[in-house]
């Protein structure tokens, strides 16, 4: 069983206890410890069920390798799935529970899984669940979902905040181990800004716990030292708890910062967002598990977690452990074990001699050390009893049972190239090491086509304390320099180490292992992927690692195949007959380790979500019953709703009041672009189709905008300011990129004109006072003169109404009489309220986007984004009156001269009439009387815009038809989804006051 | 007009890091060749400041002079004189390509300031404003969260934002957010 102790760990500070729950069950442990060492000093051996077999599942890790220990964590708010127990530290009423298991993680009914799993091999879901075809949406795949899965989602809403934080620094160090210590001391001598993370709670790495000599004293004290001096440093920050998650381009890095747990006020994550000039990659390196039958019962561990969990937590797994090892490192695991009062039966060796003085020392200290041997099976159901020996050469003939509750096991180290390979870093194969390593020589790229990593210690394949510190303070001294810092680094840390014998590589044991032994042998513990799996892929013809890796989920769990994947590779190459760096690996992709939702989201979130703009009359809107529509990042009222109206009744309430007597519409959203210089005419003239030169200081004109290709982009009301000096309107969706627009042109194409742009949307609030009355209203408020002989249609003037500085356009977007008034936005809401007042004797109603759009739609005006879509010229909507023939040149003109564009079968504008009055549905399509070749009726026309008019009291709508202008009276038949085809009329799309009177008096 | 009102009206929170409303702020944008003797002449006499260099907001009292690019200046008055100092640019510049306009209106004008004040704007900004990059002066167009912004540094402690009105909730109810969820520790 495993237990806490008597000699405690580093790590944990006994004076303080913890409570927390497992299951239900209460529990206790350290300030200190992880969850998963506190669950073990309770002697919580099984900590959850696999994936597809439901087997029993223990720890088999001590870092973020972890695959089995996920945990349900917290409840309500607080509740988060897939907690990897290795990585979470244990605080006061944390809750965790186990994860896929029905009805319990002692009884799961999915177990019998396993006794079918030689029904279940690789590509089983593909094989079985194809035929038939529907079945796979309705059938299988929500039944298979139900059953399969970890952890549970979330139900509402996340009761914690998290933030974001922008860092800037030339060095980047991401790893806190001594490699990544010695790189940040010689980066930060060198007098670069420097940004030390260490994902675990504690500095030093492997060598705080196996205590190597570093200049002459043991690590910890060196650790300590080291990273005294750091923090003593002005220019040096360290995280701990903070993983580097990911590596992109131009030197961005991610890192996860685990500050509080348990709901706090303060932020729970905090996403580093860092530009660094240089990044090391100080990033270790991972035990792998070796490949025995019964590898997965609870109590088979990594070598290096058994003696992590005995020297920092003062936990031990069991009281027998038989070590397996195709490497000298895992004999620190039997002498640790042994030095703890444990027992350790014998240290099984598949390596055919084991002499160095690793060996030595553990045979001196009793312990028997079995060569050329292995694993042939682990015994034992819900954790292990006993292992049988064999020759790791031949196919598992048992020479000899051993009793024990721990099995520690070692394949070999892999560098974790993760951070390395993100951003491109290549790799090669060290054959001697048995592992990937990064080639330094094509690393990850910046703009100028220098390396930005620079991997440092184990993580770049260097095994022992010596190498690890003179590669990472090398590698903090290039860093330094290459980003520009020169002071001096002084003298770097030197270390030493003990001989070892070479690592012979193990990718099965033993070598031979029967289909039995390999059915059991497993790659992948989360999810279920074993040695025979991989070999049926290969069989089956998958051969690229990355199909192998699909078709049996090798590598595809929450762990992405940290244990697995070297193994797996290995397995696969051996099958394929090809070297393994002819297989290659899987691609390294970003994070690192799963981070929380909330960390990508940072601060927004509820009213921080997205920024809503606002006008200066929103609060107005917002109080009285406007039904907000998105326009843009803007909220614009839709209609405002009076008592118990429908949305329906207010629009045509707003409609029919304004065509009456008086409307006020917000138009503060329109763009309003300042274009001044002495080239501003003859710049305006290639950014509208029509001729904006030659428009006279006072008046207005109606202008279109296309892009390079003929597409109208854009529309609105150009005024000439004076001789220098137009402001032109945009669509509120335009104003930004218009902007934007203009800008371009001048900077790039024709920056030798003297033309200066001004986008002054903001600084006025705009309001439409519209309708018969609209002339009664601002005389009311008295001032200027706004008679039609003072201020004739479609021109414009300053001057005073009431307490208010205005701009007045006398334009209509509605038909009727109408009078844009600008004032600076301060003063936004004072005049709206003075107009409200004022007007309220002509029963003065404000009205939203939708009356708006009734009302130009009645008068057959177009609107940028319903009669265009990006596809829609304007001679497409007959609008051949605005490009002018006068001009040599505007922007969409030659394109608009191109074959397909001057077809005359092109579909155009016209008004569409029901027969019966109904109002034909948005975007239905004309039937025409032929089918295409595949059967389907073709389509000649459809609808732009549609609504019903409370003018005319009948639906309208305009729409593009083929040949449609030459088309009057004709009847089409339009599609009605659930319903038989609407007939409607081609009519002219003014449907109200042809003439334009009402506007002009 | 006596009833021009700011965006935020005045509305201010406390705490280590305080995020205030400043209120009503003169604001002329304007565009022209910024190494033009007579236009940095007439910029300094509105404003009294100094002609800044690139990235740098130049400070006189209540009012300043800040660099946005190459061909354009923000100068800050006080906000009942901006239609004067307008007039006095169009007259001093009468003849030449430049474009002054008011943008009083168009934006609110917010402060920062406290002991970890900029963490609070590193927390939303992509600026780097670690205090030996971000000097007193240094001034910067960029974002906020998700909009544009502009922020200058007025002294070690303080931070001057300049945003559009329309957002001007979201930049400082993103601020007021980030200054309580408390100091990062990493520029100080």
């Amino acid at each position: 069983m495993s237990t806490r102790l008597a000699s405690k760990g580093r790590l944990v500070d006994t004076s303080k206890a913890i409570s927390f729950s497992f299951n239900g069950k209460n529990l206790r442990g350290y300030a200190g410890d992880t969850l998963a060492s506190a669950l073990l000093a309770n002697d919580q051996m099984l900590v959850g069920r696999s994936f597809k077999y439901h087997r029993p599942r223990g720890i088999v890790s001590a870092g973020p390798e972890e695959p089995n220990a996920l945990m349900n964590m917290g409840e309500g708010a607080f509740f988060e799935p897939n907690q990897r127990a290795t990585t979470t530290l244990l605080f006061d009423g944390l809750k965790a529970e186990s994860q896929n298991h029905w009805p319990s993680l002692e009884f799961d009914v999915g177990a019998i899984n396993s006794k079918l799993s030689r029904f279940l091999p690789a590509g089983f879901y593909y094989k079985m669940f194809i035929y038939p075809r529907p079945f796979w949406k309705h059938v299988y795949e929500p039944i298979i979902r139900k059953s399969a899965g970890l952890g549970k989602a979330p139900i509402g809403r996340d009761g914690d905040t998290y933030e974001h934080f922008h860092a800037h620094v030339d060095v980047m160090v991401v790893g806190g181990g001594i490699a990544g210590l010695s790189s940040a001391l010689a980066a930060a001598r060198a007098g670069a800004r420097v940004l030390l993370t260490e994902q675990t709670a504690a500095w030093g790495g492997r060598a705080a716990v196996d205590e190597p000599q570093i200049d002459g004293m043991k690590a910890t004290a060196w650790i300590d030292q080291t990273v005294a001096e750091l923090a003593a440093m002005k220019n040096v920050t360290m995280r701990l708890n903070c993983m580097g998650a990911g590596v992109y381009d131009h030197g961005y890095i991610l890192a996860y910062e685990q500050l509080n747990e348990g709901g706090t006020d303060a932020p729970r994550h905090r996403l580093w967002r860092v530009r660094a000039k240089q990044v090391i990659t100080a990033t270790g390196a991972i035990e792998r598990p070796l490949s025995f039958s019964g590898n997965d019962l609870p109590g088979v561990l990594l070598a290096a977690a058994v003696r992590d969990y005995v020297v920092n937590f003062g936990v031990s797994i069991g009281d027998r452990t038989v070590v397996v090892t195709n490497n000298d490192d895992a004999y620190r695991t039997a002498l640790v074990l042994k030095k703890a009062g444990l027992s350790v039966p014998a240290i099984i060796d598949a390596r055919p001699d084991a002499d160095g003085p690793l060996a030595k020392a553990a045979r001196d200290a009793g312990i028997r050390v079995e060569t050329g041997k292995g694993i042939a099976e682990v015994k034992g159901g819900k954790r292990v009893t006993a292992v049988t020996i064999c020759g790791q050469a031949g196919e598992g003939a048992v020479v000899e049972t051993i009793e024990c509750d721990c099995v520690a096991m070692s394949g070999g180290w892999s560098p974790v190239v993760h951070l390395w390979s993100h951003c491109g870093g290549k790799l090669n194969w060290d054959a001697d090491q048995a592992m990937f390593r990064p080639d330094e020589q094509r690393p990850p790229t910046d703009g100028n086509g220098s390396g930005f990593v620079i991997p440092a210690g184990i993580a770049n394949g260097h095994l022992f304390t010596t190498d690890v510190l003179t590669n990472g303070f090398a590698a903090g001294q290039t860093a330094a320099t290459a980003a520009g810092a020169k002071g001096k680094v002084g003298k770097g840390p030197e270390g030493y180490d003990e001989a070892q014998e070479p690592i012979v590589p193990v990718w099965l044991m033993p070598q031979g292992a029967s289909h039995e032994l390999r059915s059991k042998a497993w790659l992948d513990f989360q999810n279920d992927v074993k040695v025979s799996d991989v070999q049926l892929a290969a069989q089956e013809g998958f051969e690229s690692v990355e199909h192998t890796k699909r078709y049996t989920t090798l590598g595809m769990a929450t762990d992405q195949g940290k244990l697995s994947n070297i193994n797996g590779l290995a397995v696969l190459s051996k099958a394929l007959n090809a070297d393994i760096p002819d297989v290659g690996t899987t691609t390294f992709r970003p994070p690192y380790t799963p981070i929380s939702m909330g960390a990508i989201t940072g601060a927004a979130r509820d009213e921080l979500f997205q920024p809503i703009r606002k006008t200066p009359m929103y609060d107005w809107h917002a109080e009285n019953g406007a039904d907000f529509e998105p326009v843009g990042q803007w909220r614009r009222p839709y209609a405002y709703i009076r008592g118990d109206e429908t949305v329906h009744d207010a629009v045509n309430r707003e409609v029919t009041q304004t065509r009456d007597s008086l409307g006020l519409l917000d138009a503060s959203t329109l763009g309003k672009i300042v274009v001044s210089g002495p080239d501003a005419g003859q710049f305006l003239d290639m950014m509208y189709t029509n001729l904006m030169s030659s428009l006279p200081v006072g008046k207005c004109r109606y202008g279109l905008m296309c892009t390079e290709n003929g597409f109208l982009m854009d529309d609105g009301v150009v005024a000439r300011i004076d001789d220098q000096t137009w402001l032109c309107h945009t669509t509120t969706g335009g104003a930004d990129s218009i902007h934007a627009w203009m800008e371009d042109w001048l900077q790039c194409e024709w920056w030798d004109w003297k033309v200066y742009v001004s986008n002054v949307t903001e600084q006025f609030a705009q309001v439409a006072v519209v309708g018969p009355n609209a002339r009664k209203v601002l005389e009311k408020l008295g001032g200027m003169d706004v008679s039609k002989d003072a201020l004739p249609f479609m021109q414009w003037r300053d001057g005073t109404l009431g307490d208010f500085k205005v701009r007045v356009y006398r334009i209509s977007f509605s038909g009727e009489l109408s009078y844009e008034v600008a004032v600076d936005a301060g003063q936004g809401r004072a005049f709206w309220d003075a107009l409200l007042d004022a007007g309220a004797e002509f029963d003065v109603m404000p009205y939203g986007t939708e009356a708006l759009h009734i009302m130009r739609a009645e008068k057959g005006f177009i609107m940028i984004g319903d009669e265009t879509d990006g596809t829609v010229i304007p001679q497409d909507l007959n609008m051949q009156w605005a490009l002018s023939k006068k001009k040599a040149d505007y922007l969409g003109k030659r394109a608009q001269e191109r074959s397909h564009m001057a077809d005359p079968n092109r579909w155009k504008l016209v008004g569409l009439e029901t027969l019966d009055g109904s109002v034909l549905p948005d975007g239905a399509y004309a039937i025409a009387d032929s089918i295409n070749e595949n059967g389907q009726e073709n389509t000649e026309g459809r609808v732009t815009s549609t609504y019903y008019s409370p003018t005319l009291k009948r639906g309208i709508a305009m729409g593009l038809v083929h040949k449609g202008p030459d088309r009057m009276g004709d009847t089409l038949r339009f599609t009605n989804i659930g319903g038989e085809p609407i007939e409607a009329k081609i009519v002219d799309q003014v449907f109200y006051d042809k003439a334009g009177e009402k506007q002009d008096v | 007009m006596s009833n021009a009102i700011s965006a935020l009206e005045g509305r201010a929170v406390a705490g280590d890091v305080t995020v205030t409303d400043m209120g009503l702020q003169g604001m002329i944008s304007l565009r022209g060749d910024l190494s033009d003797k007579a236009l940095t002449k007439v910029c300094k006499s509105v404003t009294g400041a100094d002609a800044p260099k690139p990235l740098q907001m130049s400070v006189a009292g209540a009012s300043g002079f800040g660099w946005m690019s190459p061909d354009e200046a923000l100068l800050l008055v006080p906000y009942n004189v901006v239609r004067d100092g307008l007039a006095s640019i169009n007259n001093a510049l009468s003849g030449q390509h430049f474009l002054a306009s008011n943008v009083s209106d168009a934006r609110a004008h917010i402060v920062v300031s406290g002991a970890y004040a900029d963490e609070v704007i590193a927390k939303v900004s992509p600026v780097d404003m670690h205090p030996d990059s971000f000097a007193i002066g240094d001034f910067r167009r960029s974002h906020l969260g998700q909009v544009a912004a502009a922020f200058w540094k007025s002294d070690a402690n303080t931070f001057h934002v300049i945003c559009f009105r329309s957002v001007a909730d979201y930049v400082f109810d993103l601020l007021a957010a980030s200054a309580k969820a408390g100091p990062v520790g990493y520029t100080s």
